[in-house]
């Protein structure tokens, strides 16, 4: 490297001449026009402006120039310089842009693929539907109650007016648990979710508005139509006032939040020890809407073209039931109703077989999901 | 209850149009569940003809019997010459009245009858049994062969009463009143607004001191007993067609014209009845308790040891029936065909027996009979006399007996039963305003006196022995005014407060578990108790001890779980067995845990409230049952794809399932090594929470061990774990603290630490982390390596990267230096570790 000329030595430089300056100019932006890649061009830009190349060093020449020519020289420099830069910077984003849209290219994806990698989880259809039920009440103002699953007969039988020799408490409907010594325990499993209500009476300040939801257990040997552990969702509400149309209406709102808004239930009489009056209670079925009914050509599967699905029982509690749990039945009354979940998921869902939901196969609970 | 619509228009005037659907609907919507209509006879087409057997030539040559008659059927074969025919029965001898169906017609099942050659002759017809005309059960199992008297050429479809329509009703217990016909005419008359004609208005005569001696010891339990007598009944008297066509159809079977005459009263007026052979009655009959140890032998050839409780008619020689539940052999009517015996003179017994009484002694002998189903669901104790007077009636009737003057009535005094009832009552309950009018008028359609104006004071039917209450009563307004006018309305709630912690993280864990990709199944709690064996659980281990059951399902599992894993498993190998390999499941549920002094829980008053002290020890004579949560896990977790290798389950999913769990319960979960039970013994952690400041192992996690997975049968590697849901639930923080965020850069740091293999990577880590302080932001196990050339024999590397940061500074390089010396020098104080070099 020369140091700075300062001799004024005042010699013509060659490289200096302006069509010297020139031409290296234009042999840089042929050779960045011809640059094909990132790499050529970054070639072309080490040898036309690095160091070493002929605009840097004729840039360093200047220094040796007569002051008078300096000013000229560096402008000629300076400018071709310029361009240089300037055409390099064009051509780097020019190919820059083209390898950029050939790498996306090259990244193309088959977007198809399965990714099955940790298959999907799912919750129990039971739990959900039973939850779903839970939801519409507890939006209604309702709370949840929850009680124990082997339960005192008082809680599962005499508070609910199922006297001792009711024959729902035989050893042919009810699971008995052994009590010390084989002697006779007063233990069951819960027939119902019934206990419940009168814990919630118990425990709870008047008015009570909740609903149960839990397992319950009767002798009954699993087939396609029946499972000897299921599960209920039961509602009790104790106020002043309650009447039968109250609800009637507690009923069609559930059936319409469940199945639609042109939704009703129907009422016919009943006999529970629990309720008085009692009904069984039907929903229309939600298929046919009742076109079913004594129209052959349109059968309903869903309710056997009977126009209207069973859902369980219901009814104004029975003041006996009040009096077991302190509330005065003179200044309240309340209504109850239970239902199984299992019996709802099947014509609900179109459930064949009460033996898919206890079996537990994932082929069966998965296409369930989170929520139904 | 099977109605006949024929017997049921026979007391009341239903309109002619009316189908058997017709009255169904309207039953129903008065509240009888009126099950099926059945069409009897509905494919059934004549000429079907009563006929006489002429001639009967047996043929000879073929595998059974069989026979070429000539049976005279009048008129009714167009030609009135004797239709010739073949019949393989051989109960009907020359001369019998017999039912023939003739060519042209359809028998029950569209069975068309024409002239076919059979055994070398053609047969114009058959001779027809009671089974292919679709009545029922006669007992004969053969050709019916009608009474003499019967005209030939008559036709059989009318005599026979072979087309009808019968309606099936599921009786409600409180309803025994339409365990009748009467009963449910009563209601088919209130329903359609019609008369009744009530088969229970006879005159009856007054008791007096003639009749059959009897003496009832227990008043309560038989509160009227009315005794008749019928004397010189003909033996050879058969029970006419149209009462045992009537029979069959409310599912009886003839059996003999005494027998069927009580049969038949009972179904007519609901009240049970009893025959009994004068001749083998000694001496009074009485009612009392039975004694311990005494027996009796009932008509269905049983012998009975009776019970204290059980209620029994007796003569001098003892028990002779168990009360309002079936006689006793001793004085059984005789069979028609026992001719050196047969009955003549007959006691007729109505009485009425305690409710309670009767089901309990038909519980305890496990006899249910049609006497006992009356008695259970209450029969009216009004309709006794009319129903002996009905009996004696027809057996005077059909069997040429003579009624014997004598009455005998045993009757405890008891008031009429009323009920007080507001006038309003009804309304308030429906929510409807009936009015006082309609409120009497419908009380008095159900058979009620009613006086009274604001207060009625009702007087209920003797027949309705269920009205005791006001709502009883209302009942019968509404369902009368209709269940299906009842208005729709809403009642307003206060304001609620929406799911309880407990039940939002029972939904939150499902739902962690489900998006974790395990599928939820729900188990059966019945478990044998050889499952503890096979999970190798210590002889003193608590979940040995269980609650069982007096009657479980099977005798293989009698009971309840104390963990969640021996359904969850059962369920992972059905699966397994159906094709699916690659599982992981869970389960939340209860599990029954017996408490340490086992107690009864008594039986409370209803009358009451129970007080706190009462409810305590109902509760502390059930069960711990806390909710637990389980996973089990097999095959891969992640499945082999496009994208690469897939892994196996492994310990390390249970134990992540079990940080999952605790973390949506906020609740800090210890893990360190442990042993129990079904788990791999190097491969189980113990998981604990802390409770009250002390520590509590609240289940565990891991891989299972190998040999439970074989005894099980069971994928090799299978996983597991279960924790107590309670005990976290308990210790949850539910309400997170927010952190402060620093926005000063980080300082990251990587050290790598030499320890024994044996040494716990959470004892590194919490050294580690102890030892950083303040600064340290976050520490992460990045890497575990082992290899006895670089390390040594037993020995392992353990790299954890560090992020230091503080809250108000950038912190400088000395700074995150000196907390990572520190952090190394603890862990080498506490594990031994020597940073790696």
């Amino acid at each position: 490297m020369s140091a700075p000329n300062k001799s004024y030595d005042p010699v013509e430089v060659e490289a200096l001449k302006p069509e010297e300056i020139e031409r290296m100019r234009d042999e840089a932006l042929a050779a960045f026009a011809a640059a094909d890649s990132l790499d050529a061009l970054q070639e072309a830009k080490v040898a036309h402006t690095g160091g070493t190349s002929p605009l840097a060093l004729a840039n360093r020449e200047i220094g040796a120039l007569p002051p008078h020519a300096k000013a000229d020289a560096g402008k000629r420099v300076g400018q071709a310089r310029g361009a240089v830069n300037k055409a390099f910077a064009a051509r780097q984003a020019e190919l820059e842009a083209e390898r950029d849209a050939r790498v996306l290219v090259e990244e193309a994806v088959d977007v198809t693929l399965p990714h099955d990698r940790v298959p999907a989880g799912a919750r129990h259809p039971l739990t959900t539907l039973s939850e779903r039920i839970e939801d519409i009440f507890v939006a209604m103002g309702y709370e949840v109650a929850e009680g124990p699953e082997v339960e005192a007969e008082w809680f599962n039988f005499d508070a609910l007016n199922i006297g001792p020799d009711h024959p729902a408490r035989g050893e042919a409907d009810t699971f008995f648990v052994q009590g010390p010594e084989g002697a006779d325990a007063g233990v069951v499993l819960r027939t119902h979710t019934s206990p419940v209500q009168i814990r919630s009476l118990l425990d709870r300040e008047l008015p009570v508005y909740v609903i149960c939801p839990g397992r319950v257990y009767r002798t009954d040997e699993l087939d396609a139509t029946h499972t000897p552990v299921f599960h209920q969702v039961e509602l009790l509400a104790v106020d002043e006032g309650l009447t039968m149309a109250d609800l009637k209406g507690t009923l069609d709102h559930m059936v319409q939040s469940l199945f639609g808004a042109e939704m009703k239930t129907r009422l016919r009489p009943n006999f529970f020890p629990f309720t008085e009056p009692s009904a069984e209670m039907d929903m229309l079925c939600y298929v046919c809407k009742g076109a079913s009914v004594g129209n052959p050509d349109r059968p309903c599967r869903t309710c056997s073209s009977e126009g209207w699905i069973e859902l369980g029982g219901c009814g104004m509690v029975n003041p006996r039931v009040l009096t077991a749990c302190g509330v005065d039945p003179e200044k309240y009354s309340g209504f109850a109703f239970g239902f199984g979940i299992e019996r709802m998921l099947m014509f609900r869902h179109n459930v064949e077989d009460m033996r898919d939901m206890v079996e537990g196969d994932v082929r069966f609970t998965r296409p369930f999901g989170m929520e139904i | 209850m099977r109605v006949p619509l024929s017997w049921l228009r026979e007391y009341v005037d239903l309109p002619a149009t009316e189908t058997g659907r017709d009255v169904q609907a309207k039953l129903i919507s008065a509240g009888l569940e009126v099950e099926t209509v059945e069409h009897l006879g509905a494919d059934l087409k004549g000429p079907l003809v009563v006929g006489q057997v002429l001639t009967i030539e047996e043929l000879e040559g073929f595998k059974k019997p069989i026979r070429f008659c000539t049976v005279d059927v009048g008129q009714a074969n167009g030609t009135g010459e004797p239709q010739e025919i073949v019949c393989g029965a051989r109960n009907f001898s020359v001369g019998d009245k017999v039912v023939v169906v003739l060519p042209g017609a359809t028998l029950p099942g569209g069975f068309s009858i024409s002239a076919r050659k059979t055994y070398g002759k053609v047969s114009h017809g058959m001779i027809c049994s009671s089974d292919e005309l679709g009545m029922g059960d006669d007992g004969t199992h053969g050709i019916i062969v009608l009474p003499p008297e019967t005209e030939v050429g008559k036709d059989a479809i009318e005599l026979l009463e072979l087309v009808d329509e019968v309606l099936d009703i599921a009786v409600t217990a409180n309803r025994g009143d339409c365990l009748s016909i009467r009963g449910v005419a009563r209601e088919a008359a209130i329903a359609y607004g019609l008369p009744l004609r009530d088969p229970a208005l006879l005159d009856v005569p007054g008791p007096n001191a003639f009749g059959y001696p009897v003496k009832v010891s227990d008043p309560a339990g038989c509160d009227r007993f009315t005794a008749r007598t019928v004397t010189g009944l003909s033996p050879e008297a058969r029970s006419p067609i149209w009462l045992r066509r009537r029979l069959q159809k409310v599912g009886m079977r003839p059996i003999s014209l005494a027998v069927d005459v009580t049969n038949y009263v009972m179904m007519e007026l609901g009240q049970p009845l009893h025959a009994y052979d004068r001749g083998q009655v000694q001496g009074t009959i009485g009612v009392r308790r039975a004694q311990e140890g005494e027996k009796i032998v009932t008509l269905d050839g049983v012998e009975r040891k009776l019970h204290a409780e059980d209620l029994v008619i007796t003569d001098d020689r003892g028990p002779i029936g168990l009360a309002g539940v079936m006689g006793g052999a001793d004085t059984e009517i005789a069979d028609h065909d026992d001719t050196e015996n047969a009955t003549t003179d007959v006691v007729i017994e109505a009485a009425h027996f305690d409710q309670v009484s009767i089901a309990r002694t038909a519980r305890r002998h496990k006899l249910s009979s049609e006497a006992s189903r009356r008695f259970e669901r209450g029969v009216d104790p009004q309709a006794a006399s009319a129903a002996a007077q009905r009996t004696v009636d027809l057996l005077v009737l059909l069997a040429g007996g003579t009624a014997e003057a004598g009455v005998t009535e045993v009757i405890a005094p008891s008031a009429p039963h009323t009920v007080t009832v507001a006038a309003d009552h009804p309304d308030k309950v429906a929510g409807v305003t009936y009015g006082r009018e309609t409120v009497v008028r419908r009380l008095q359609e159900v058979g009620c006196d009613v006086y009274g104006q604001d207060e009625l004071i009702v007087t209920v039917p003797s027949w309705r022995p269920d009205l005791t209450d006001p709502n009883d009563l209302a009942e019968e307004v509404i369902r009368l005014e209709g269940y299906e006018n009842l208005p729709s309305t809403l009642p307003r709630p206060p304001a609620g407060r929406g799911l309880t912690g407990r039940q939002r993280l029972h939904r939150r864990i499902g739902r962690a578990l489900a998006g974790a990709g395990y599928v939820e199944a729900l188990n059966y709690p019945f478990v044998s108790e050889q499952v503890f064996d096979q999970f190798g659980l210590e002889a003193d281990d608590p979940a040995r001890r269980v609650v069982k059951l007096v009657n479980p399902l099977s005798d293989e599992e009698p009971a309840l779980r104390t963990s969640l894993l021996p359904g969850l498993l059962a369920t992972l190998r059905r699966n397994d067995g159906r094709g699916s390999h690659d599982l992981a499941l869970f389960e939340t549920g209860l599990v029954f845990q017996p408490r340490d002094a086992a107690k009864v829980a008594a039986n409370l008053p209803v009358d009451r409230r129970p007080s706190p002290d009462d409810v305590a020890a109902l509760n502390a004579a059930l069960p711990d049952q806390p909710r637990h949560v389980a996973v089990v896990l097999a095959g891969a977790r992640e499945q082999a794809g496009w994208w690469g290798k897939g892994r196996p389950a492994d310990w390390a999913d249970a134990v992540e399932a079990a940080r999952t769990v605790a973390r949506e319960a906020g609740a800090e979960l210890g893990i360190r090594k442990g042993q129990y039970g079904p788990w791999h013994p190097g491969r189980c952690a113990e998981l604990t929470v802390t409770v009250d400041g002390a520590e509590r192992v609240v289940g565990h996690a891991g891989e299972l061990h190998p040999r439970v997975l074989k005894t099980l049968g069971l994928p090799a590697r299978a996983c597991a774990m279960e924790l107590d849901l309670d005990v976290l639930e308990r210790v949850g923080d539910t309400v997170p603290q927010a952190p402060s965020i620093s926005t000063f850069p980080v300082a990251t740091q990587d050290v790598a630490l030499v320890v024994d293999a044996y040494v716990p990577a959470s004892d590194v880590e919490a050294a580690l982390r102890e030892g950083a302080g303040e600064l340290l932001e976050s520490i992460r196990l990045f890497d575990v390596y082992e290899n006895a050339e670089q390390l040594g024999e037993g020995r392992k590397s353990l790299a954890y990267a560090l992020r230091f940061r503080a809250d108000d500074r950038t912190l400088t390089v000395d700074e995150a230096s000196a907390a990572r010396e520190a952090a190394v020098a603890l862990a080498a104080d506490r594990t031994g570790a020597v940073l790696r070099g």
